[in-house]
This record gives C-alpha cells, sequence and structure tokens, in this order.
C-alpha cells in the first residue's frame, strides 16, 4: 500500500472512532489498514515524524492518538 | 524549616533502615542552601512538594498522581514516563514531575566524570533525585517539567553521548551481568551481546509497535545475576555442553581445609571443618558426582549446570571449553496474569558476533509470531500459554527436544496436524468405495 493511502486510511479510521475513542494501540491502527505488524510499523513511524500522529505512554503501555485529541490532553491544558 | 509538615513520613525515617525520606529531605535541603548556584531549571522546592503531596496521600489514603501522560522527545515513543500531580495549586514544584529512562551502559561501568555529569545535569534541569538503577536496569531520573524533557535529551546525546533507555510497549533496555569483564564463570561475552542487540534494535527500543513491553536479559552463567530467567521475556544464559574442568589438587587442597570453600564467603563464622561430601557431593541434584580415593569424578552427562559444585570449589572447577548460552522465554512479573518462569526454547547456541543466528532464527521469528498474534497488552509468556509451546517451535522451525519438557503432560489428546499425517486429509473417494459400500 502506498503511504498516502495508508495515512488516510488511519485519519479517517480515527476521525470516524472520535467520539468513543481517542487513544488507539498500535494493533488497532494495523487493523484499519490491514496490514502487517512490520509494514504498519513504517507508516506509523512516518506519522509521528509528519506530526500527524503522537504517542500517549502510560509507562508501561504505548498509545497512539492524533494530536489534540482526548481527554488526557485537556486535562493537562495541552490543547 | 520544612515546608510541609510530614509527621507520617518522619515516622518511617525512625526504623533501622535506610529511608527514602531521608534521602529526599538531604536533597531539598541541599537545593534549598544552593551553595555551588545552580541555575534550577525546574521549581527549587521541587523535593519539598514530593514529600507534601505523599504525606497528603498517606493521610487521605489515596494517590494524587494522575497516570499516563504524552509526553516524550520527538521522535521517541518510550523513555520518558509521564507523571501529573492532581494537587497542582498545593505542590505546584511537583504539578509534572516526569520520570526519564536512561539506558544504562552494558554491565553497568561508569566513570566517576560520567556520574557526576549526570548528576549535575539532573540536578539543574531535574529534581536532583536519580533511582540507580531502576527495576528495568535504567538510570532513572526522577521528577522533571514537560519543557525540560528536549533539554535533557539534548544534552545526554551531544554532551554525553547517552540514549535514552526503553519504556511503554517497547523493547526495553537490555540488561546484563558484568560477565566476562569481571567474572570467571561467564561463558559468553554478556556485555558484547547486549550492547550489539541494543544498537541493532533502536528502531524496538524507540519507536512502539510490540503489543507490551518486551525485555532480553542476559546472565553470564546458571547464577543469573540479573535473573534474566525470572524477569525477561527473552532470556540469555550461559552455559557449556562439554565437561566441567577439574584440577584434582585443588580440589585435595579443598579437603584439606586448605582453601576457603566458596570463595570465603561464609567466613563471618564457624562452620566447622569442608565436608566435601556434605557440601557439594550430596547436594550435587542429579547426584551424578563422586569423591573416592581423593579423587573428583563428575558424571557430566547427567550434570544440569546447577553451579552448585563450582560455586563452593571455584579454584578447583571451572566452566567447560565448549561455551554458549540456553534460550529461555516467557518470563513475566504477576501484572495480568499469574508470575512466570522463562521457558526453554533452545537449549544450546554458540554465541558468536555478528550473532546472526541469535537475531534471525530466535528473536525476529519469534517477534513476528508476537505482533500478529499478540493480544493488547498481552506478553509474550501469555501468548505461549495461550496458543501452545508448540506454536513458539512451529514459528521458530525448533525441533521439540525434551528438555523443554518441565513436567508430564496435563493434556492428553494429541491433534494431528494435516502436514504430520501420511497422505493428508484429502481421500479418494472412488478408492474408499472399492473398500466401503454406501
Ligand atoms: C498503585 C499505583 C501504581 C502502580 C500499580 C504502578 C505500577 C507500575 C508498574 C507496573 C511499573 C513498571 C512499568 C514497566 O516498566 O512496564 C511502574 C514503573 C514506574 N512507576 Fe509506577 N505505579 C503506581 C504508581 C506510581 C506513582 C504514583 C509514580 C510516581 C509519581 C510512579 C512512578 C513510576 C516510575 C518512575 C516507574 C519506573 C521505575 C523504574 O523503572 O524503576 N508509579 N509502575
Ligand atoms: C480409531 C478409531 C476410534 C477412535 C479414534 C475413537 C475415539 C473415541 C473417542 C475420542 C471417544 C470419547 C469421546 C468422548 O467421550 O468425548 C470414543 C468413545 C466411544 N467410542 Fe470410539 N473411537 C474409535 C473407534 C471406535 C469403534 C470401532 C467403536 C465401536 C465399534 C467405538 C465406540 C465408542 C463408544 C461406545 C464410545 C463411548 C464410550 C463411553 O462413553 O464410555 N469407537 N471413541
Ligand atoms: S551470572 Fe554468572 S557469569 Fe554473570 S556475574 Fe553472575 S556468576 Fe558471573
Ligand atoms: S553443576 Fe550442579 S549438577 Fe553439575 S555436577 Fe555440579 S553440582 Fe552437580
Amino acid at each position: 500500500m502506498e503511504y498516502e493511502e495508508a495515512k488516510q486510511k488511519i485519519l479517517d479510521g480515527l476521525t470516524k472512532k472520535l467520539k468513543s475513542k481517542s487513544k488507539f494501540y498500535f494493533n488497532d491502527l494495523s487493523k484499519i489498514m490491514g496490514v502487517k505488524p512490520r509494514e504498519a510499523k513504517k507508516v506509523v513511524n512516518k506519522m509521528v515524524e509528519e506530526g500527524l500522529l503522537e504517542y500517549w505512554s502510560s509507562g508501561s503501555t504505548s498509545m497512539y492518538g492524533m494530536p489534540g485529541t482526548g481527554k488526557q490532553a485537556a486535562a493537562e491544558h495541552e490543547d | 524549616m520544612a515546608k510541609h509538615e510530614t509527621p507520617l513520613l518522619d515516622q518511617l525515617e525512625t526504623g533501622q533502615w535506610p529511608s527514602f525520606v531521608t534521602d529526599i529531605k538531604r536533597e531539598a535541603e541541599s537545593r534549598a542552601k544552593n551553595e555551588r548556584n545552580i541555575e534550577y531549571q525546574i521549581p527549587a522546592d521541587v523535593c519539598e512538594d514530593l514529600l507534601g503531596v505523599l504525606e497528603l496521600s498517606f493521610k487521605h489514603g489515596r494517590t494524587h498522581w494522575k497516570h499516563g501522560g504524552i509526553v516524550g522527545v520527538f521522535g521517541y515513543g518510550g523513555g520518558v514516563i509521564g507523571r501529573y500531580c492532581d494537587q497542582p495549586e498545593q505542590f505546584p514544584g511537583v504539578a509534572h514531575f516526569h520520570t526519564m529512562r536512561v539506558s544504562q551502559p552494558a554491565g553497568k561501568f561508569y566513570t566517576t566524570k560520567y556520574l557526576e555529569s549526570i548528576c549535575d545535569l539532573w540536578e539543574r534541569r531535574g529534581s536532583g533525585i536519580t533511582n540507580m538503577h531502576g527495576s528495568t536496569g535504567d538510570i532513572i531520573f526522577l521528577g522533571t517539567t514537560t519543557p525540560q524533557l528536549e533539554e535533557v535529551f539534548y544534552e545526554l546525546s551531544h554532551n554525553l553521548n547517552q540514549d535514552l533507555g526503553g519504556s511503554g510497549s517497547n523493547l526495553r533496555t537490555p540488561s546484563d551481568c558484568v560477565g566476562q569483564a569481571r567474572c570467571e564463570f561467564a561463558c559468553f561475552d554478556t556485555q558484547a551481546l547486549c550492547h550489539d542487540l541494543t544498537n541493532e534494535y533502536q528502531d524496538e527500543l524507540h519507536r512502539p509497535a510490540f503489543p507490551y513491553k518486551f525485555k532480553f536479559k542476559f546472565d553470564g552463567c546458571p547464577n543469573c545475576c540479573v535473573a534474566s530467567i525470572a524477569r525477561s521475556d527473552l532470556s540469555f544464559i550461559g552455559l557449556w555442553r562439554d565437561e566441567i574442568r577439574i584440577d584434582q589438587e585443588a580440589v585435595k587442597a579443598y579437603v584439606g581445609g586448605e582453601i576457603p570453600p566458596n570463595g570465603g564467603a561464609h567466613a563471618g563464622r564457624d562452620w566447622g571443618a569442608f565436608d566435601i561430601q556434605k557440601e557439594v557431593i550430596g547436594l550435587c541434584p542429579t547426584e551424578c558426582m563422586r569423591y573416592e580415593n581423593g579423587k573428583l569424578e563428575i558424571n557430566n552427562k547427567e550434570c544440569n549446570h546447577c553451579m552448585h559444585c563450582i560455586n563452593a570449589m571455584p579454584r578447583a572447577l571451572r566452566v567447560g571449553e565448549d561455551r554458549g548460552c540456553a534460550m529461555l522465554a516467557g518470563a513475566k512479573a504477576p501484572i495480568l496474569d499469574g508470575a512466570q518462569m522463562g521457558t526453554l526454547i533452545v537449549p544450546f547456541i554458540k554465541v558468536e558476533p555478528p550473532y546472526t543466528e541469535i537475531k534471525e532464527t530466535v528473536i525476529e521469528p519469534i517477534w513476528d509470531w508476537w505482533m500478529e498474534e499478540g493480544k493488547n497488552r498481552e506478553r509474550l509468556g501469555e501468548l505461549m500459554k495461550r496458543q501452545g509451546l508448540q506454536r513458539l517451535l512451529e514459528v521458530t522451525g525448533f525441533a521439540p527436544d525434551a528438555r523443554m519438557v518441565q513436567e508430564p503432560r496435563t493434556n492428553p489428546y494429541i491433534f494431528w496436524k494435516e502436514d504430520e499425517v501420511d497422505g493428508g486429509w484429502e481421500r479418494d473417494i472412488n478408492e474408499f468405495r472399492k473398500h466401503h459400500q454406501r
């Protein structure tokens, strides 16, 4: 899959779910793209580099979200 | 005068053991005095507020920390653990109190200059409180504000040639025993392998794409000084596959009391004369040793490398010459599912740079399997339990080996797969009807 296509899939997928969820596991992203984790990782890395995705971490678990979305960001005045 | 009254914490200092409360108070005092005129980049009273919020938590019986956060340094998904206080007005010094994990050098060798440099850095840009070392093995910097994260990272990477460690759903900073640098028992160069894999798997360390955390730990011998067998998803334990080397003269010297057993470790009290029969032969778990007519013999085929005899008589017994390591998978602490020890998956493998066999036949196939099949927050050990050791053997292509069996099986069923059965599942119906009526 082309990067642009995969990127759009993720952005659409995450936007659609935004009402109920703002943080996603890596696996959720692979599923949205419909590709294997290794390939998904390349797309996700690039999206982080471009500032389209950001990491969230509890310390033990990592998740991804779109910048500025979600309760955590609001709570920390980082909107 | 302390900024906050802390009667509950003060009580913790009255025990006989060293107290973290005393340590933090000392740092609070040193920051207040600031004798070296440090330009503190975060509130000078961070340590006081840390004690204050802990006291409040003790009083309320509940925590005043939130959990997690969107913090980090650019491009890194791990290494920074966001911690925010939920009483920032009362304790502004710890409104942000993020942890940074700093990748410790293999074997934890430091120069004093390096230690001074990281302490100076953290005094200036953080709370000054460190944890040497954290449970993962890293140098832990405890407590700084969001704007300082990039600054600390810049100084670490540009001035100290130092990287962040792992946290989150990442490869965690690999950690090893001191190995061949100081220990004669080491069967492979733990530091070389630890360092090599740390560099090789930078992407896995810094950019989370695993279902959950993943740890490598390296022990040079079965004494397991870093407890890799219990604390890592993939554990490397040094061992030999030939024979324990025996110096019969030295054995006699132990028996004659000329050399103290266990390197003199039990010198604190008089345990009586060394009794080789009772203390070594009789404690060999596989009963494969004997001492007769002044000669020690070992039936090496039965030896399970427990290290007991070698630890007891290190001058007389040495690890063999054909050395490598065993690999075990799936150990974990009891967070989601119960605690688990590692399961043997590679009975013996040579450990030679550039470690291609280890990387390509063990690590990477296991990761591919776990990344595809692992559920969110499922450790490798839990996946192994869920899908079975047999599945792990399939994905790695290892032949089953009796040494992988820990106990008699509890499952009486055997389900054959099509490719394990001659002729498979397909049958020729015409051929079948020749022998069976409808
Ligand atoms: C009941 C409350 C808590 C639980 C159950 C908990 C659990 C954990 C766990 C499971 C880890 C290991 C994470 C990993 O490496 O995957 C961890 C690490 C850590 N936690 Fe907590 N935590 C709690 C409260 C806190 C609080 C209040 C703080 C600080 C404000 C904190 C700071 C840390 C730090 C700094 C580490 C890394 C320590 C190291 O690597 O040695 N935790 N915690
Ligand atoms: C290779 C051939 C056969 C296999 C693999 C086989 C397998 C099994 C299995 C697995 C069960 C237990 C089912 C359960 O309780 O869940 C069973 C039960 C039974 N089988 Fe077979 N079977 C075979 C041949 C036969 C033949 C030829 C007969 C009779 C002519 C037979 C009669 C029975 C009976 C009566 C039971 C029930 C026994 C009881 O519940 O006490 N089986 N068989
Ligand atoms: S694990 Fe073995 S090799 Fe490593 S330091 Fe301990 S005794 Fe020495
Ligand atoms: S290492 Fe352990 S099992 Fe092997 S001979 Fe020595 S005591 Fe026995």
